[in-house]
């Protein structure tokens, strides 16, 4: 299936059934290949991320949604052997170009992991390093603003405002993920990926997490690779399913739930594959 | 302690649910109600209006069917909730076959407008209906305050429709003996009585579903039964 | 896979449990031999540990302490400074010794010149240096009378602590009858004390062993380790930050890290002669300093500090560098906020095992001469010392009895100055370790 993409006037083959495009987008990547030294990982992955849009990216272990989500943000830079082929443009500048500097992109682009890494400081140190380093704050009381905010943002302030100084790995599971989200959000970013925020929470730690990601969905374009698909379910507007490396299908979540379009897609989310 | 969903889009998507099924009971209700007045005051224009606003309550019954089959989909409800779900399914497309039957009595009722009054036999149609209406009226509290002993009562009371079916069968039977021109209309008046008493057993169906959303057990089948048209023949 | 393997089916509940029993009893057997065996082994060990602490300090104590006498020493002011001007040079070049062989004459009273000659082997050679130094200090002290207390000869000493025997014949004996009599007298009159030295820690190296001291040897050890960490700390904590967090993944780095990986096995004797070969040799050092000491003990030191630097860096879990990176931060803000500090502990422990080496090291110093006989105590990197292993090495050889004491003496020194060493690392490195 050939598509023009007139938005950009480029030609465009892929096989992904259903829309990959989206109204206003933030992210767009095209013909997206990565290579861990000669094995192919991602194969011709194209896709669009809109803006203050949350979409999930679902499929069984190893479909390559990980190593997708962090080449949005050059974190895969930091893998022995990765190469990223293909063309991912953010607000019009291609993030792959020589030039560009990985450093504010990361700014741009936060980023969630899947077990909750917050550093080894104090709550208020690690919602501040952000910010600290790029220099958002020229005043201690700007930087006191930015930390309350995030944690504020995050759900977690009237749970740790009495504690500021107290370390945050002495956290509980689902309040450290909290605590990194913060810090993510600290630096204003954009967009925010998210890596199986969840899988290292309790139910109720996690349903905690997916109402605070529906509430950051009204600000900021979220992205999330999850394994269970009740959470894409429950918490995306857009759903894509990968496999083996290659986008299948793709669509508003409603629809890939209740009538999916291709076969591999149904399999998977019926719990006969993967 | 708060009784809402952690995530609050479940709450909403299950309260939209709830909204349109509610509007899709009284949407019925007056549809039945309108169908029992027109009987008696056999006005052609509210008869045509009421058979055409028959869409509109299939229209709605879908949209619930379509949401109901996407919280399902998505939301994996548990307990409760899905118990709620699956009711509000079933008890949707039950108020979308009263609909249909209200249509049918109308569809009767403009019928026997083209017959001379003198061939109809007087029967108490009206009475029927008001009986039925009340036990519409009562299930739709049941289910909106969740009250278990009034789905017991709706679903008990359908006895007394029942009887006054049986009764009116004979009634009209005896009056299709006496003079073979009312066979015609006599046959029709069968028709809308048959009509109303299974809106009264689709309303017991919706006591039993409530009873269950409630409770989580069926209600017993102990349910005291009356029409015993079957056992009688003409003389 | 054969196929008898086909027909296999596990076996049932019941039968396994019985052959699980069965073989119970055997198994158990097995498993407290093992036990007996290891502990033996340690029970060895610990054996083995008691006998060497034990013998050591054995020995080791008695040459903390030593025997003194105190005498009457007049300190007539025109012969302990005859130039009048208490400076150390008149001093020194006064009459002390005189004063000193009369206070002990006044004691024993000899008689004759051979007897004069036996009472004057009964005090140590350092005695007039002592009254000299106690003017120095104090010379309000002139013109008085005020018992000092010496330090006896050191065959006296050994005569004293019974090593020395009376009935050995006097022709076999270090010292004879008169002399004897002598210490006998002074004994009497409980002149003669056993107490602690204070010529062990504050004396320097010495022919003769009763006022022989590590003072010079401790210092020359410190200024030699001060060396050696300067140079190796830095250096050895920089490249291992290098190797394991900028340089690229080649050929050449590979080779570097070999190397430095089979440094760490090099016999020391071969740095001393690189040492030899190269500081002195051809830059043309002075033999001897502490400071090429401490270079040559510093390249020795360099690879163990690298080898343990990063494996503490590389321990530093990837979720806190995939965090850092995560949130806009530099590869180098990266290393230097986050990985570093969760690094320090394991840095200092590998500095700490390495500064323990190189205390301890004596052939790479002996190759660059620091063995050589030094009085006195060495000012600055760039004087003549030796330290302390050597100097222990060099007490061994001698076979004065009081020497064999100090051996051990200076080796329970070594150890506990070992042991402080290690506590303050220890201590710094709780002080700064952080849980992650």
């Amino acid at each position: 299936m050939v598509i023009m993409n007139y938005s950009n006037n480029m030609k465009l083959e892929t096989k992904t059934i259903g829309n990959i495009f989206a109204d206003n987008p933030k992210i767009t990547s095209r013909n997206v290949n990565v290579f861990y030294h000669d094995k192919q990982a991602i194969n011709n992955v194209s896709l669009d991320v809109g803006s203050k849009e949350i979409i999930s990216l679902i499929g069984p272990s190893g479909c390559g949604k990980s190593t997708f989500l962090r080449c949005f943000n050059r974190m895969n830079d930091t893998i022995d052997g990765c190469k990223v082929e293909g063309n991912i443009v953010l607000d019009d500048q291609d993030i792959y170009h020589p030039s560009v500097d990985v450093v504010p992109l990361r700014a741009k682009i936060g980023m969630v992991f899947q077990k909750p890494n917050p550093f080894p400081k104090s709550i208020y140190d690690n919602v501040a390093y952000g910010p600290k380093i790029h220099g958002l704050a020229s005043t201690k009381d700007e930087l006191d603003s930015i930390v309350e905010l995030s944690l504020k943002n995050a759900g977690l302030w009237n749970e740790v405002k009495d504690r500021l100084q107290s370390p945050g790995t002495g956290l509980s599971g689902g309040q450290q993920q909290r605590l990194c989200i913060a810090r993510a959000i600290a630096v204003s970013p954009e967009i925010i990926l998210m890596d199986e925020p969840c899988s290292a929470l309790d139910p109720i730690a996690t349903a905690k997490i997916e109402e605070l990601i529906h509430q950051l969905g009204k600000n900021y374009s979220i992205v999330i690779v999850t394994h269970s698909m009740q959470q894409a379910a429950r918490v995306s507007q857009r759903t894509a399913y990968f496999h083996l490396g290659e986008l299948i299908e793709v669509g508003l979540t409603k629809q890939i739930f209740t009538t999916p379009q291709d076969k591999q897609t149904e399999a998977y989310i019926s719990g006969r594959i993967g | 302690m708060n009784n809402d969903h952690i995530l609050s889009t479940f709450d909403n998507d299950l309260n939209r649910l709830n909204k349109d099924l509610l509007k899709l009971a009284k949407l019925a209700t007056e549809q039945f109600v309108n169908s029992i007045d027109n009987f008696s005051t056999q006005n052609i224009d509210d008869i045509d209006q009421l058979i055409s606003n028959d869409k509109n309550l299939d229209d709605l019954d879908e949209k619930i069917q379509q949401l109901g089959f996407e919280i399902i989909a998505l939301r994996a409800p548990q307990a409760e909730d899905l118990r709620r779900v699956i009711s509000a399914l079933k008890i949707s497309t039950i108020f979308e076959r009263i609909g249909d039957y209200s249509r049918n009595i109308s569809n009767r009722t403009k019928a026997l407008c083209e017959l001379s009054s003198d061939d109809t036999p007087g029967v108490n149609i009206g009475k029927m209906g008001l009986v039925t209406q009340e036990m519409l009226e009562d299930i739709i509290i049941a289910y909106k305050d969740k009250d278990s002993d009034l789905s017991v009562k709706v679903r008990d009371k359908d006895v007394v429709i029942d009887k006054m079916n049986t009764k009116l069968y004979q009634e009209v039977l005896a009056s299709m003996s006496r003079n073979k021109k009312n066979i015609v209309s006599g046959t029709h008046i069968l028709f809308i009585a048959k009509s109303i008493e299974r809106v009264g057993d689709y309303v017991t169906d919706i006591a039993e579903h409530n009873y269950f959303l409630i409770n989580g057990k069926p209600l017993s089948d102990n349910r005291p039964k009356a029409d015993k048209t079957s056992l009688y023949g003409i003389d | 896979m054969s196929n008898n393997n086909k027909n296999y089916t596990l076996m049932d509940a019941k039968k396994a449990e019985e052959i699980v029993r069965s073989n119970v009893k055997k198994r158990r057997r097995k498993d407290i031999v093992l036990k007996s065996i290891g502990q033996f082994a340690i029970f060895v060990a610990l054996s083995f540990l008691v006998f060497l602490f034990v013998s050591i300090f054995a020995k080791g104590i008695p040459g903390f302490f030593q025997h003194y006498v105190t005498l009457e020493v007049n300190l007539d002011q025109k012969r302990l400074d005859p130039k009048g001007d208490l400076s150390a040079d008149s001093l020194y070049s006064g009459d002390a010794r005189k004063l000193v062989l009369e206070a002990l004459y006044k004691e024993i009273n000899p008689k004759g010149r051979k007897q004069k000659k036996a009472a004057k082997k009964i005090l140590s050679s350092n005695a007039e240096i002592r009254v000299a130094q106690m003017v120095l200090e104090n010379p309000s002290l002139l013109g008085k009378t005020i018992p000092i207390t010496f330090a006896l000869d050191d065959d006296i000493d050994s005569f004293l602590r019974g090593y020395i025997k009376r009935d050995t014949p006097e022709s076999d004996r270090r010292i004879n009858n008169t002399v004897i009599k002598f210490v006998d007298v002074l004994v009497e009159k409980n002149l003669v004390d056993y107490k602690f030295s204070d010529y062990i820690l504050s004396g320097s190296a010495s022919r003769s062993p009763e006022i022989a001291g590590v003072k010079g040897a401790l210092i020359g050890s410190i200024l030699t380790l001060f060396v050696c960490f300067i140079l190796s700390f830095p250096i050895g904590v920089a490249t291992a930050i290098y190797l394991e967090g900028f340089a690229p993944k080649n050929r050449i780095t590979e080779i570097i890290e070999i190397n430095i990986n089979n440094l760490a096995a090099v016999p020391s004797v071969v740095f001393g002669i690189l040492g030899l070969a190269i500081f002195i040799g051809v830059f043309g050092m002075p033999r001897s300093i502490p400071l090429v000491g401490g270079m040559v003990l510093g390249i020795m030191t360099l690879p163990t500090i690298i080898i343990s630097s990063r494996a503490a860096i590389s321990a530093v879990p990837p979720s806190i560098l995939d965090a850092a990176y995560g949130v806009g931060a530099s590869k180098l803000q990266t290393m230097f906020h986050h990985v570093i500090p969760l690094a320090i502990p394991g840095m200092l422990t590998g500095t700490i095992i390495g500064m323990a080496r190189a205390l301890g090291e004596t052939a790479p110093l002996l190759m660059i001469g620091m063995v050589a006989f030094i009085v006195d105590i060495p000012n600055s990197i760039q004087e003549p010392a030796t330290v302390l292993p050597v100097q222990i090495f060099m007490w061994a050889d001698f076979a004065e009895r009081m020497f064999v004491n100090k051996t051990s003496s200076a080796t329970i020194i070594l150890l506990v100055f070992l042991i402080l060493m290690n506590g303050i690392a220890i201590f710094l490195r709780n002080k700064l370790e952080r849980r992650w």
